[in-house]
């Protein structure tokens, strides 16, 4: 009997500790949002996370979107060719960027680039002590570190988003009128015709969300860093999985909230 | 004066302090001495509220360090970190202003830049060094900013955590003596904790000896050598035999 239940007690197990994870980093995430809306306030640290989290991934975030809206735009066009659909590709590669994949990738490549970067840093100021030094020199860790990375974020992702959205449906564009021949006009005119405000806006909303996601995760797991290169290593490493895991659950949930029939 | 009283604090089922009693009067320096990983640090945490005790009461000039207004209180206290845990981030005269660049008491910054520079100087530091960051430091000079930073807002109370730990003899000696004339000059009350013994003969008024998470033995440090206490004359004489079991 035990050999039968112990896989069903190593899900159930792991269930409620991803369950348990998942309340502590939503407590987290309240304190933060308390924090962020009450003072004292840190412009220069908040100055500082916009350029960290916003301007430095502007590189990574349109490469992806580059390459991604070229790829897009090809598999549309060999797609559609299967049902002589191959003028859809302006339309489907502009609204599946501002979308979905722009946000996404977007999401996730900070996911990847500022999660890691947040998670490192605020756990090897754990175990440097760093944290409680903070808290002797009568500053708050969650007010110092967290507020002002979880705002920028919260503020800096959209603008990548919208960013990689352009330079994503402008990869299409390049593959589009050099490759397989499309008109440029034509080409842009259908990107124009086709796209709604609301595509855009819902995808910088997503990117909100995702750019939320990220800094909270980091400081969540750089605050509850083990001791030590190990402890900071895996926090790093939770800290990115959790992100990216958030991420694609809650892209889910928001396309159902905003596009379900 | 620091009053402590039936202070335990246990990690899961590691009891680290088992009803910790200790008076450390105003004004004097108490350095706290113990075995590694007989709960010093624990000890300096509960009272600055980083860590909190499952039981028992602490009180400073008969305020009762849980309740009392946060900022207000920890105003009070400098402390010295083991690993002096500067901000990387920030300029050294920035680290050690810290305290005086934002909060109740914010100063003008050149001002704050002023006395950075200042408290750089009482712990021999050339002005060049203000605009150092802390990874351009050596051991030593890192822990002579922890200290400036700990003077900086001129405390009434200074925690030194194993102050002169990873640094040579000479350099020991140095931070000994700088400990000593500060606390002395600013009429602080200091709790050091160390197993450093020529620290504790350079440092302290009063020593208490923490051991199996109680405090063993409390005195004068003109006392110490002549107390019959054996956990302390094994402890002082680092001798591997006598009632503190050493792990082989």
């Amino acid at each position: 009997m035990t050999l039968i239940f112990a896989p069903l007690r190593g899900i159930g197990r792991t269930t409620l500790a991803a369950f348990a994870a998942i309340g502590r980093i939503a407590i987290f995430a309240a304190s933060a949002v308390s924090h962020i809306l009450r003072p004292p306030f840190y412009p220069k640290e908040f100055v500082q996370a916009i350029f960290h989290i916003g301007y430095f991934s502007l590189p990574v975030v349109g490469m992806t979107a580059l390459f991604t809206g070229g790829a897009l735009a090809l598999q549309i066009y060999s797609g559609g060719a299967r049902f002589s659909a191959e003028t859809v590709v302006p339309s489907i590669v502009a609204i599946g960027m501002v979308r979905e994949l722009g946000p996404v990738l977007g999401g996730l490549m900070v996911a990847a680039r500022v999660a890691s970067s947040i998670a490192a840093e605020v756990g090897t100021m754990k175990v440097t002590e760093q944290i409680d030094a903070l808290v002797t020199l009568s500053t708050h860790p969650m007010k110092y570190l967290t507020a002002p990375r979880v705002l920028a974020a919260t503020l800096a992702v959209p603008v990548l988003v919208a960013v990689g959205d352009s330079i994503g449906i402008f990869g299409g564009y390049l593959v589009g009128v050099n490759r397989l021949g499309f008109n440029p006009a034509t080409y842009l005119k259908n990107t124009r015709d086709f796209l709604e405000v609301w595509d855009i806006v819902s995808g910088l909303w997503k990117g909100a969300a995702f750019g939320f996601i990220v800094a909270v995760t980091g400081c969540y797991y750089g605050m509850n860093s083990g001791r030590g290169a190990q402890g900071v290593g895996r926090a790093t490493k939770a800290a990115v999985v959790a992100a990216s895991v958030l991420i694609l659950a809650t892209n889910y949930i928001l396309t159902e909230v905003f596009f379900s029939a | 004066m620091i009053t402590l009283a039936g202070i335990h604090k246990a990690f899961g089922p590691n009891r680290v302090l088992r009803g910790v009693d200790l008076v450390v009067p105003r004004g004097q320096s108490m350095v706290i001495i113990g075995g590694s990983g007989t709960g010093k640090s624990v000890l300096l945490k509960c009272i600055l509220g980083l860590v909190q005790p499952d039981t028992g009461t602490i009180t400073v000039d008969g305020q009762d360090a849980t309740t009392a207004a946060r900022d207000a209180f920890l105003a009070r206290f400098g402390m010295l970190f083991q690993g002096g845990a500067l901000f990387d981030s920030l300029p050294v005269w920035q680290n050690v202003a810290f305290r005086l660049l934002r909060g109740s008491l914010r100063r003008p910054k050149a001002e704050a830049r002023d006395i950075a520079i200042e408290k750089l100087r009482r712990v021999g530091l050339k002005p060049e060094t203000a605009d150092l960051y802390p990874a351009e430091l050596s051991g030593g000079m890192q822990k002579r900013v922890g200290l400036a930073r700990a003077i900086a807002a001129e405390p009434e109370i200074i925690f030194f955590d194993e102050p002169t730990t990873g640094l040579d003899p000479i350099m020991a000696g140095v931070i000994n003596e700088l400990i000593r004339e500060i606390v002395t000059e600013m009429g602080a009350t200091a709790m050091t904790i160390t197993h450093d013994m020529s620290s504790v003969r350079a440092i302290a008024d009063r020593v208490a000896m923490l051991h199996g998470g109680v405090i063993q033995w409390t005195g004068p440090i003109t006392e110490m050598d002549t107390t019959p206490d054996p956990y302390v004359q094994q402890f002082i004489h680092g001798r591997a035999e006598g009632p503190i079991e050493a792990v082989r």
